[in-house]
This record gives structure tokens, C-alpha cells and sequence, in this order.
């Protein structure tokens, strides 16, 4: 087993330019580095925080250019073999940054009149510093990663689940034989997702159907108790989202939501694009029933960490109980398969 | 019993495993004289079935909505001639560990033809579970009280109840309609509902949902008691000395 994962661990990457996540990662880090650099010139400690302002206001403009630049190229660079984007990444910076000191103290805007060759060497460490800093996380991350796979098979599917539905399917044995094999297709399916490698994002369209295969299935077993509304016009069919984002989030509404009661219940399912981000809203009738919350926070913070593995700050999952209503609320980042298939390559 | 068919009745709240039982409930019959009563979708349909048509064993799921199944055999135990009741399971639930220890029979879903024959041919040998099995069982809080009038079981739903109270061998149950005499205990009635009803006597439970506020009242020799007021009732009754901090605890939690 560490075999097969080991031989599909993913080679070195550098890390997404264009992630919230990392653009804030790069401000905070660069200015505590100021901070550092502050501290070790100045002889008085009250002298810091203003010499820190100062220093703020000259390294700002830098700074935010420098990222500035490394967004508009992050398509370009992540394209690159790791040591050569790399390699372009501190070239980059330090002739960024040299260039516009040069400009700076033409016009006479630098107070402390520095080498401009002073600024470049700043930015050319920091710069590695923080290559280093995104190389350690990812190199940390990725064995959770791997596990992800695992985990998505941990936080899935409720054995109570598979055994009733084996069992409905048998009861559609004598009489409607044609129906227990579309059930038994569907069941393979979901299980043949359940158990490949689920690390890598997948489309939304993927999700989409596999969800629809598990909820046909829990229809043969609780009939006209589940009704379910499709809200998918707006969907964004190509969008890459972690493979079980959704499916374990139905098992929930369904255990918590349907079964509980004797009623019909609906759960709506709404997926759709709005500002360059993927919305999907999830929504199932609340059944008071104190003792049976675990296994779904379970479930929840399994997809939390998934969407903070792949989407870092951009992704989000709220959940909250309205009236009558239970609602989660999933947002990540828009990314189209293609797009992203030419970054792998 | 020996020459009578065994008659059954299958409780559970998805068709298909309904069908599916008595797919091989049939495949039994061949083996065993046998005939099915009925079909439940809770526990709660179940008793009103058994209540016109008496039945030797009950196979009942346990996750079920409305009623599951350990509170139906708490129930069953009302009528005059409780049935076996052999529970039907897809998954171990934390209640089978208990099912093992205290030796509760149950079956695994799917069922195989051969263990549900085995289960049958045994019927006549077993005794419906007892009430201190049952308290053994981890059971959630019951959702009705249950009272035998006629012969027939009545459902009280919990959340109608307005007060228990404690008078001599039995308990009375009040509701808005009308009230039930129920043979238990208040004290484990107290344990099992907890937080639902609050004690403001001895012998006296009230719903907390139902106390709509409290009355000073000053006797002619000058002692002075509390008594609850209650919705959907007109009557009052009186709080004890030992509970009189439940005026002031209740009364804060309604200015909050």
C-alpha cells in the first residue's frame, strides 16, 4: 500500500500564484522579515516601530509589484519544470527590484538612499526564503494528501447504507429483475469511485452524476419519503472540484434529514457559478434528533480539510440551521478541467 | 400452538425489506405452517394492527421513524398476550453489543432463508423480552407512553403530556383531553424524560413546556405556598417546600 502511494507521489510544484492562500502567505512573510530586518539595524527598541513604518512604506511598493508581476505570470511559471520556474521566480524578483530602486532614487523617492543592489539581495533572500517556506509546506502537505484519499473513504458511506441496499436490491430480485440490475450498476459506481485514488480534483459534472446514482439508490429504499430538487442549469459542468465533495454531505441529508421522519422530505441540491467562484447549496429538512451529530461533523470536517488541501483560503463550508431547514454551504474557486489538465502537462 | 400456523407480523419502515421478508418468509412456509398478518411501516402502525389482529412473532426493524423498534417491545409488553419479537438489523447498531450480552435475538438484514427458519422453528420455545431486559437495552427516550384500556394498547405521545402524577399503585397521565392511568414508576419515568418534565412534588411531574407561570397563595392561617398554572389545563397544582427553587429558576429562564 505506501508502495503504490509513494510511486504516485507528485513531483515538486511550485505553489499556486494566484491562491489567496499564498499571495497573503508572501505579505505577511515578507513584512515580518522587514520587521526582523528593523529590529537588527535599530539600537533602541523604541525606535522599531517607526523605522518599521518607514521602512513599510519604501519595501510596499516593491513588495505588491512583485506579486503583482508573479500573478500575471503564474500561468506561465507554473508551466515550467520546478527548478527552472524557480530559477525565474528569484531572477525576477531581484531584477524587479533593482530596477524599480533605480527608479526610485532617480526621482528621489528612497529617504534612505540605499544601493539599489541592497534591495535586490533582500528580495532575492526573501524570495528564496519563502520558495523554500511553499517547497517544506507542500513537501508536509502532500502525505495528507495521499491520506485524503483515505480519509474520503473513511468519512463516506454508512455501512448501514450498503447493507440496506443490498437488501433492497434483493428484494427486486423475483419480480423486477431489470430494476435490481440498474440498482446493482448504480451501486458499483459508487463504489468504484469510492475506492479509486481520490486525490486528484475531478469535475464537477463527475460528482454530479454520482450523487444522482446514490440518491436513485436510497429512493428504492425509502420510495416517495425522499423527493429530491435539482437546481444544476447554472452549473459549470467543467469545473474541478476534490472527487466525494458532495456525495458524503447527501448521505448526511439523508440519514439526518429523511429517514428520521415518516413524512416526505426534500432535499434541494443548487450548484452554481457566480463570480468566478463554484457555489453549491445544500439543503434538507431538520429532524430534531440529539444523538446523532458525530458521524456528520465527522463528514464535514473530513471536507473541510479536503477543500483547505486543494483550494487553500479561496474554499469555504459553512452550515447552518434555519427554521425547519438545515443548509450547508460549499465555495470554491472556479477552474475549468482543460485549463488545468495543460497545467499537469 | 404445535398445529396452528405461526402468525407474524413484519415491521419496517422500507417496502423493499418488508417484501423482501415475506419473499422469504414464503420460501419458509413450505417448512413451517406459517401466516402473515400484516405489514407496519413503524412501530406504532404495528401496535394498532396488533391491537385487532393477534400475532405469535413480531420481526421488526429497529431504525425506524415515528417509533423504533426497542420502544415497540417496550410497548408490547401492554398487551394481554405480548408476541415474540425478533429484531431485524442491517448493521451493527450499537444496540446488538447489548442484543449479545443479554441474549436478544435478532437478525441480520439481508437475511439469509436458513437463519430466518432456524429463528422460526424456535418461536414457540421463546418468551417475549421482559421489561428488565429491555431496561438493559440503550434505548433513546420513548416518544409515547402507553396504557392498556380494553385490552387495547392507547399512545400517549410524550409531548401532549401535561403532567404525571402519583396517586397510590398508579400514575396519572393528564393531557389537554382527557386522563390515563399508567402502571410505572415516576421516578425512572423522571430519569428516562429528564429535561421534558420538572418536578414540583413529590409525587408530581409537570412539562416544562406546559407551565405558564406560578401563584402565591396565602391560606387563612397564614401559611403560604406556590402553585404552577398550566396551559391547556385549568387546574393548578400546588409546589412543595423542598421544590419551591423551581419558581425562581423557571421564572428567570422565562425573563431571559
Amino acid at each position: 500500500m505506501r508502495a503504490i502511494v509513494n510511486q504516485k507521489s507528485l513531483p515538486p510544484r511550485l505553489p499556486e500564484l494566484r491562491n489567496l492562500g499564498t499571495v497573503l502567505r508572501i505579505l505577511v512573510a515578507v513584512n515580518a522579515l522587514a520587521l526582523l530586518a528593523v529590529l537588527a539595524r535599530e539600537q533602541h527598541l523604541a525606535a522599531v516601530p517607526s523605522a518599521w513604518v518607514e521602512t513599510a512604506a519604501l519595501l510596499e511598493p516593491h513588495l505588491l509589484l512583485n506579486v503583482l508581476l508573479l500573478y500575471m505570470l503564474a500561468p506561465w511559471l507554473e508551466r515550467l519544470p520546478y527548478r527552472l520556474g524557480v530559477m525565474c521566480i528569484l531572477a525576477l524578483t531581484a531584477i524587479v527590484t533593482f530596477s524599480l530602486s533605480v527608479a526610485f532614487s532617480k526621482l528621489g523617492l528612497d529617504p534612505f538612499a540605499a544601493d539599489p543592489l541592497r534591495h535586490a539581495a533582500f528580495a532575492l533572500l526573501a524570495a528564496g526564503a519563502l520558495l523554500f517556506y511553499f517547497h517544506l509546506r507542500a513537501k508536509a502537505l502532500s502525505p495528507a494528501i495521499s491520506e485524503a484519499r483515505l480519509q474520503a473513504l473513511q468519512a463516506r458511506i454508512r455501512p448501514h447504507f450498503l447493507f440496506n441496499s443490498i437488501n433492497a436490491v434483493l428484494s427486486l430480485m423475483r419480480r423486477e429483475p431489470r430494476r435490481a440490475e440498474t440498482a446493482l450498476e448504480d451501486l458499483a459506481d459508487l463504489f468504484r469511485v469510492l475506492m479509486r485514488d481520490n486525490r486528484q480534483l475531478a469535475p464537477l459534472a463527475d460528482e454530479v452524476e454520482l450523487c444522482r446514482q446514490y440518491l436513485d439508490l436510497e429512493k428504492l429504499r425509502l420510495g416517495e419519503r425522499l423527493v429530491v430538487e435539482w437546481h444544476t442549469e447554472n452549473m459549470p459542468r467543467d469545473a474541478l472540484v476534490p472527487p466525494l465533495v458532495l456525495q458524503p454531505l447527501l448521505e448526511n441529508a439523508v440519514y439526518h434529514g429523511i429517514e428520521p421522519s415518516s413524512a416526505p422530505g426534500v432535499i434541494a441540491i443548487n450548484i452554481f457559478l457566480r463570480r468566478g467562484e463554484v457555489h453549491a447549496i445544500l439543503r434538507n429538512p431538520y429532524q430534531f434528533d440529539g444523538n446523532h451529530h458525530a458521524g456528520n461533523k465527522m463528514a464535514m470536517d473530513n471536507i473541510r480539510e479536503r477543500l483547505a488541501l486543494h483550494f487553500d483560503a479561496e474554499a469555504s463550508l459553512e452550515s447552518k440551521l434555519n427554521r425547519e431547514n438545515y443548509e450547508v454551504h460549499i465555495r470554491m474557486p472556479y477552474r475549468p478541467a482543460v485549463e488545468a489538465q495543460q497545467e499537469h502537462v | 400452538m404445535s398445529d396452528a400456523p405461526l402468525k407474524l407480523l413484519i415491521v419496517d419502515d422500507e417496502a423493499p425489506a418488508r417484501r423482501r421478508l415475506r419473499e422469504l418468509l414464503d420460501d419458509c412456509s413450505s417448512a413451517l405452517p406459517l401466516v402473515v398478518i400484516g405489514e407496519a411501516a413503524s412501530g406504532r402502525e404495528a401496535l394498532g394492527l396488533l391491537g385487532s389482529t393477534p400475532a405469535d412473532l413480531v420481526l421488526s426493524d429497529i431504525h425506524m421513524p415515528d417509533m423504533d423498534g426497542i420502544e415497540l417491545a417496550r410497548h408490547l409488553l401492554k398487551l394481554s398476550v405480548p408476541p415474540v419479537l425478533i429484531f431485524t438489523t442491517a448493521y451493527h447498531e450499537h444496540a446488538i453489543d447489548a442484543f449479545e450480552v443479554h441474549a436478544v435475538d435478532y437478525l441480520v438484514k439481508p437475511v439469509r432463508v436458513q437463519r430466518l427458519l432456524t429463528a422460526l422453528q424456535k418461536v414457540p420455545r421463546l418468551k417475549p423480552l421482559s421489561g428488565a431486559k429491555l431496561d438493559k437495552l440503550p434505548a433513546a427516550a420513548r416518544r409515547f407512553l402507553s396504557v392498556t384500556e380494553r385490552s387495547r394498547v392507547v399512545l400517549v405521545p410524550i409531548e401532549e403530556v401535561i403532567y404525571l402524577k402519583a396517586e397510590l399503585k398508579y400514575i396519572t397521565i393528564r393531557t389537554a383531553e382527557r386522563e390515563y392511568l399508567l402502571e410505572e414508576s415516576l421516578t425512572k419515568l423522571e430519569e428516562e424524560f429528564g429535561q421534558r418534565f420538572v418536578r414540583v412534588h413529590r409525587n408530581c411531574l409537570v412539562a416544562r413546556e406546559a407551565i405558564r407561570g406560578f401563584e402565591r397563595h396565602v391560606s387563612a392561617e397564614g401559611d403560604a405556598h406556590w402553585e404552577v398554572l398550566l396551559r391547556g389545563v385549568a387546574e393548578a397544582l400546588p409546589v412543595s417546600r423542598r421544590q419551591q427553587f423551581i419558581v425562581r429558576e423557571i421564572g428567570r429562564e422565562d425573563a431571559s
